[in-house]
Protein backbone atom coordinates (compact mmCIF):
# COMPACT_ATOMS: atom_id res chain seq x y z
CA UNK A 1 0.00 0.00 0.00
CA UNK A 2 2.53 2.37 0.37
CA UNK A 3 2.84 5.31 -1.69
CA UNK A 4 -0.57 4.28 -3.45
CA UNK A 5 -4.13 4.61 -2.58
CA UNK A 6 -6.69 1.67 -2.22
CA UNK A 7 -10.57 1.63 -1.62
CA UNK A 8 -11.96 0.98 1.69
CA UNK A 9 -14.95 -0.68 2.22
CA UNK A 10 -17.56 1.00 2.29
CA UNK A 11 -16.31 3.86 0.86
CA UNK A 12 -13.60 6.06 1.27
CA UNK A 13 -9.93 4.90 0.58
CA UNK A 14 -6.56 4.57 2.80
CA UNK A 15 -2.47 5.32 2.08
CA UNK A 16 0.34 4.02 4.18
CA UNK A 17 3.15 7.05 4.53
CA UNK A 18 6.30 7.27 6.14
CA UNK A 19 7.77 9.96 7.97
CA UNK A 20 9.34 11.66 5.53
CA UNK A 21 6.20 11.69 3.32
CA UNK A 22 4.09 12.92 5.83
CA UNK A 23 6.46 16.09 6.19
CA UNK A 24 6.75 16.83 2.70
CA UNK A 25 2.74 16.64 1.94
CA UNK A 26 2.13 18.52 5.26
CA UNK A 27 4.57 21.44 3.82
CA UNK A 28 3.06 21.47 0.64
CA UNK A 29 -0.43 21.98 1.69
CA UNK A 30 1.00 24.82 3.88
CA UNK A 31 2.04 26.32 1.39
CA UNK A 32 -0.75 26.42 -1.04
CA UNK A 33 -2.16 27.86 2.19
CA UNK A 34 0.19 30.30 1.83
CA UNK A 35 -0.39 31.01 -1.57
CA UNK A 36 -3.93 31.11 -1.84
CA UNK A 37 -4.47 33.36 1.09
CA UNK A 38 -5.86 34.39 4.53
CA UNK A 39 -9.77 34.12 3.64
CA UNK A 40 -12.43 37.02 4.15
CA UNK A 41 -13.13 35.49 7.65
CA UNK A 42 -9.87 36.77 9.01
CA UNK A 43 -10.20 40.19 7.31
CA UNK A 44 -11.53 43.38 8.85
CA UNK A 45 -15.08 42.46 8.46
CA UNK A 46 -15.45 39.06 9.95
CA UNK A 47 -17.48 40.15 12.83
CA UNK A 48 -19.67 41.53 10.73
CA UNK A 49 -21.75 38.83 8.49
CA UNK A 50 -23.70 41.02 6.42
CA UNK A 51 -20.48 42.63 5.26
CA UNK A 52 -19.14 39.38 4.84
CA UNK A 53 -21.83 38.59 2.80
CA UNK A 54 -21.65 41.39 0.35
CA UNK A 55 -17.90 41.73 -0.33
CA UNK A 56 -16.97 41.58 -3.43
CA UNK A 57 -14.01 39.64 -4.55
CA UNK A 58 -11.29 41.24 -7.03
CA UNK A 59 -11.78 41.67 -10.58
CA UNK A 60 -8.49 41.18 -12.17
CA UNK A 61 -6.83 37.74 -12.76
CA UNK A 62 -3.84 37.29 -10.48
CA UNK A 63 -0.36 38.33 -11.24
CA UNK A 64 1.16 35.08 -10.30
CA UNK A 65 0.73 32.42 -13.00
CA UNK A 66 -0.01 29.66 -10.19
CA UNK A 67 -2.71 31.38 -8.60
CA UNK A 68 -4.21 32.66 -12.27
CA UNK A 69 -4.35 29.21 -13.22
CA UNK A 70 -6.13 27.87 -9.64
CA UNK A 71 -8.23 30.89 -10.33
CA UNK A 72 -8.98 30.95 -14.26
CA UNK A 73 -10.97 33.85 -16.10
CA UNK A 74 -14.73 32.45 -16.84
CA UNK A 75 -15.13 34.01 -20.44
CA UNK A 76 -12.48 33.95 -23.23
CA UNK A 77 -10.29 31.86 -25.06
CA UNK A 78 -7.17 30.79 -23.43
CA UNK A 79 -4.43 31.90 -25.64
CA UNK A 80 -6.50 34.69 -27.33
CA UNK A 81 -6.86 38.03 -26.20
CA UNK A 82 -9.98 38.65 -24.62
CA UNK A 83 -12.70 41.28 -26.45
CA UNK A 84 -14.15 44.44 -24.56
CA UNK A 85 -17.03 42.04 -23.41
CA UNK A 86 -15.32 38.86 -22.43
CA UNK A 87 -13.12 41.01 -20.11
CA UNK A 88 -16.28 42.52 -18.68
CA UNK A 89 -17.87 39.86 -18.22
CA UNK A 90 -14.82 37.91 -16.77
CA UNK A 91 -14.20 40.70 -14.20
CA UNK A 92 -17.82 40.71 -13.12
CA UNK A 93 -18.08 36.61 -12.54
CA UNK A 94 -14.85 37.06 -11.00
CA UNK A 95 -15.89 39.52 -8.25
CA UNK A 96 -18.97 37.44 -7.35
CA UNK A 97 -16.75 33.98 -7.25
CA UNK A 98 -13.62 34.16 -6.54
CA UNK A 99 -13.81 34.27 -2.75
CA UNK A 100 -15.81 31.62 -2.63
CA UNK A 101 -13.40 29.73 -4.83
CA UNK A 102 -10.52 30.30 -2.48
CA UNK A 103 -12.48 29.64 0.50
CA UNK A 104 -13.34 26.27 -1.31
CA UNK A 105 -9.35 25.74 -1.74
CA UNK A 106 -8.32 26.95 1.71
CA UNK A 107 -10.42 24.51 3.43
CA UNK A 108 -9.24 21.09 0.66
CA UNK A 109 -5.23 22.17 2.14
CA UNK A 110 -6.47 22.65 5.20
CA UNK A 111 -8.07 19.63 5.63
CA UNK A 112 -5.10 17.82 4.02
CA UNK A 113 -3.19 19.29 7.23
CA UNK A 114 -5.44 18.84 9.83
CA UNK A 115 -5.84 14.78 8.38
CA UNK A 116 -2.02 14.54 8.68
CA UNK A 117 -1.95 15.91 12.00
CA UNK A 118 -3.91 13.27 13.34
CA UNK A 119 -1.52 10.51 12.10
CA UNK A 120 0.23 8.17 14.95
CA UNK A 121 3.44 7.37 13.13
CA UNK A 122 3.97 3.45 14.18
CA UNK A 123 7.42 2.01 15.72
CA UNK A 124 8.36 1.26 11.63
CA UNK A 125 7.69 5.44 10.83
CA UNK A 126 4.81 4.41 8.52
CA UNK A 127 1.59 5.53 9.76
CA UNK A 128 -2.00 4.50 7.74
CA UNK A 129 -4.04 7.54 6.75
CA UNK A 130 -7.70 6.24 6.42
CA UNK A 131 -10.51 8.86 4.52
CA UNK A 132 -13.92 8.76 4.35
CA UNK A 133 -15.62 10.24 1.51
CA UNK A 134 -15.28 13.81 1.73
CA UNK A 135 -12.00 13.54 3.27
CA UNK A 136 -11.26 11.64 -0.17
CA UNK A 137 -12.49 14.83 -1.84
CA UNK A 138 -10.66 17.22 0.17
CA UNK A 139 -7.71 15.26 -0.59
CA UNK A 140 -8.23 14.87 -4.41
CA UNK A 141 -8.84 18.87 -4.84
CA UNK A 142 -5.84 19.59 -2.81
CA UNK A 143 -3.78 17.10 -4.63
CA UNK A 144 -4.73 18.89 -7.90
CA UNK A 145 -4.29 22.15 -6.69
CA UNK A 146 -0.69 21.50 -5.78
CA UNK A 147 0.05 19.61 -8.97
CA UNK A 148 -1.62 22.33 -10.99
CA UNK A 149 0.26 25.05 -8.86
CA UNK A 150 4.13 23.05 -9.28
CA UNK A 151 2.97 22.44 -13.19
CA UNK A 152 2.86 26.68 -13.34
CA UNK A 153 6.14 26.56 -11.00
CA UNK A 154 8.10 24.03 -13.53
CA UNK A 155 6.58 25.75 -16.83
CA UNK A 156 4.67 22.67 -17.79
CA UNK A 157 3.19 23.54 -20.93
CA UNK A 158 3.14 20.38 -23.06
CA UNK A 159 1.96 16.91 -22.03
CA UNK A 160 5.46 15.36 -22.93
CA UNK A 161 7.35 17.66 -20.46
CA UNK A 162 6.09 15.38 -17.84
CA UNK A 163 8.54 12.09 -19.67
CA UNK A 164 11.13 14.86 -20.05
CA UNK A 165 11.21 15.28 -16.24
CA UNK A 166 11.62 11.74 -15.73
CA UNK A 167 14.81 12.29 -17.34
CA UNK A 168 15.99 15.45 -15.13
CA UNK A 169 19.66 14.78 -14.22
CA UNK A 170 20.36 14.53 -10.55
CA UNK A 171 21.91 17.76 -10.22
CA UNK A 172 19.00 19.68 -12.23
CA UNK A 173 17.93 22.06 -10.02
CA UNK A 174 14.39 21.76 -10.73
CA UNK A 175 14.86 17.86 -9.31
CA UNK A 176 13.21 18.14 -6.04
CA UNK A 177 10.00 19.90 -7.47
CA UNK A 178 10.08 17.61 -10.41
CA UNK A 179 10.15 14.62 -8.03
CA UNK A 180 7.25 15.78 -6.00
CA UNK A 181 5.48 16.78 -9.15
CA UNK A 182 5.40 12.99 -9.94
CA UNK A 183 4.90 11.56 -6.77
CA UNK A 184 1.76 13.60 -6.06
CA UNK A 185 0.70 12.45 -9.64
CA UNK A 186 1.10 8.80 -9.00
CA UNK A 187 -0.65 9.78 -5.30
CA UNK A 188 -3.53 11.65 -7.31
CA UNK A 189 -4.32 8.93 -9.73
CA UNK A 190 -4.42 6.00 -6.97
CA UNK A 191 -6.77 8.19 -5.21
CA UNK A 192 -8.99 8.86 -8.41
CA UNK A 193 -8.85 4.82 -9.09
CA UNK A 194 -9.46 4.01 -5.50
CA UNK A 195 -12.75 6.10 -5.96
CA UNK A 196 -14.11 4.57 -9.00
CA UNK A 197 -13.08 1.35 -8.53
CA UNK B 1 -34.58 69.90 -57.50
CA UNK B 2 -33.09 66.72 -57.71
CA UNK B 3 -34.39 62.91 -58.33
CA UNK B 4 -36.95 62.24 -56.27
CA UNK B 5 -36.22 58.88 -54.21
CA UNK B 6 -39.01 56.21 -53.48
CA UNK B 7 -36.50 54.34 -51.11
CA UNK B 8 -37.59 54.58 -47.51
CA UNK B 9 -35.38 56.93 -45.45
CA UNK B 10 -32.59 55.84 -43.84
CA UNK B 11 -33.45 54.96 -39.85
CA UNK B 12 -30.87 56.08 -37.68
CA UNK B 13 -29.37 53.03 -36.02
CA UNK B 14 -27.45 54.05 -33.03
CA UNK B 15 -23.93 54.26 -33.36
CA UNK B 16 -22.68 51.43 -31.30
CA UNK B 17 -19.22 50.12 -33.27
CA UNK B 18 -20.77 46.72 -32.97
CA UNK B 19 -23.06 44.64 -35.15
CA UNK B 20 -26.74 44.40 -33.74
CA UNK B 21 -25.82 40.56 -33.76
CA UNK B 22 -23.15 40.78 -31.00
CA UNK B 23 -26.20 41.55 -28.31
CA UNK B 24 -26.79 37.98 -26.41
CA UNK B 25 -30.25 36.57 -27.62
CA UNK B 26 -31.61 35.21 -24.59
CA UNK B 27 -32.98 32.32 -26.29
CA UNK B 28 -29.46 31.26 -27.73
CA UNK B 29 -27.91 28.25 -25.53
CA UNK B 30 -24.71 28.84 -23.72
CA UNK B 31 -22.31 26.40 -23.09
CA UNK B 32 -19.30 25.21 -21.06
CA UNK B 33 -16.11 24.15 -22.38
CA UNK B 34 -13.35 22.25 -20.95
CA UNK B 35 -9.53 23.34 -22.14
CA UNK B 36 -6.95 21.05 -22.20
CA UNK B 37 -3.74 21.65 -19.89
CA UNK B 38 -0.90 19.38 -19.36
CA UNK B 39 -1.26 18.88 -15.70
CA UNK B 40 -4.93 17.59 -15.32
CA UNK B 41 -4.80 13.93 -15.20
CA UNK B 42 -6.64 12.06 -17.65
CA UNK B 43 -8.76 9.79 -15.40
CA UNK B 44 -9.44 12.75 -12.94
CA UNK B 45 -11.20 14.52 -16.08
CA UNK B 46 -13.14 11.85 -16.83
CA UNK B 47 -13.89 11.62 -12.81
CA UNK B 48 -14.94 15.10 -12.67
CA UNK B 49 -17.58 14.51 -15.57
CA UNK B 50 -19.34 11.49 -13.78
CA UNK B 51 -19.14 13.02 -10.73
CA UNK B 52 -19.88 16.94 -11.40
CA UNK B 53 -22.46 15.87 -14.21
CA UNK B 54 -23.53 12.62 -13.27
CA UNK B 55 -22.66 11.53 -16.68
CA UNK B 56 -22.06 7.67 -17.84
CA UNK B 57 -18.23 6.71 -17.78
CA UNK B 58 -18.13 6.18 -21.60
CA UNK B 59 -19.71 9.68 -22.18
CA UNK B 60 -17.37 11.43 -19.40
CA UNK B 61 -14.04 9.30 -21.03
CA UNK B 62 -14.95 10.59 -24.97
CA UNK B 63 -15.10 14.38 -23.45
CA UNK B 64 -12.33 13.46 -21.78
CA UNK B 65 -10.72 12.20 -24.87
CA UNK B 66 -12.13 15.25 -27.11
CA UNK B 67 -10.66 17.61 -24.38
CA UNK B 68 -7.48 15.80 -24.95
CA UNK B 69 -7.06 15.26 -28.77
CA UNK B 70 -9.11 18.40 -29.77
CA UNK B 71 -7.90 20.91 -27.30
CA UNK B 72 -11.59 21.66 -25.61
CA UNK B 73 -14.86 19.76 -25.45
CA UNK B 74 -18.31 21.39 -24.59
CA UNK B 75 -19.38 19.73 -21.63
CA UNK B 76 -22.89 20.96 -20.97
CA UNK B 77 -25.43 23.66 -22.51
CA UNK B 78 -28.16 25.97 -21.07
CA UNK B 79 -28.59 29.03 -19.43
CA UNK B 80 -25.98 31.65 -19.12
CA UNK B 81 -26.68 31.76 -15.29
CA UNK B 82 -26.56 27.67 -15.09
CA UNK B 83 -23.24 27.88 -17.41
CA UNK B 84 -21.65 30.44 -15.09
CA UNK B 85 -22.73 27.72 -12.08
CA UNK B 86 -21.15 24.64 -13.91
CA UNK B 87 -17.77 26.78 -14.63
CA UNK B 88 -17.49 28.29 -11.40
CA UNK B 89 -17.99 24.49 -10.48
CA UNK B 90 -15.22 23.34 -13.10
CA UNK B 91 -12.67 25.92 -11.31
CA UNK B 92 -13.30 23.99 -8.21
CA UNK B 93 -12.16 20.95 -9.05
CA UNK B 94 -9.31 22.69 -11.00
CA UNK B 95 -10.06 22.26 -14.58
CA UNK B 96 -9.61 25.00 -17.05
CA UNK B 97 -13.40 25.85 -17.80
CA UNK B 98 -14.81 28.57 -19.49
CA UNK B 99 -19.14 29.97 -20.66
CA UNK B 100 -19.69 31.50 -24.18
CA UNK B 101 -23.25 31.37 -26.09
CA UNK B 102 -23.01 28.53 -28.91
CA UNK B 103 -23.46 30.97 -32.08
Amino acid sequence: MAGHFEPLAGGGAAVALDEVEISILRSLAVQLLELIGPGEADGPDAADPLARLFAEGPSEPPADPALARLFPDAYGTPGAEQDRQERAHAAEFRRYTENDLRARKREDALGVVRSLDGLTVAGDGVAVLRLDPEGCRQWLGALNDLRLTIGARLEITDEDDGEAFYRLPDEDPRKPMVMAYLWLGGLQETLVEALTA
Amino acid sequence: MGSVSVAPVEIERPETGESPYAVAEPDVPWVTLVHNDPVNLMSYVTYVFQTYFGYPKDKAHRLMLDVHHKGRATVSSGSREEMERDVQAMHGYGLWATLSQDR
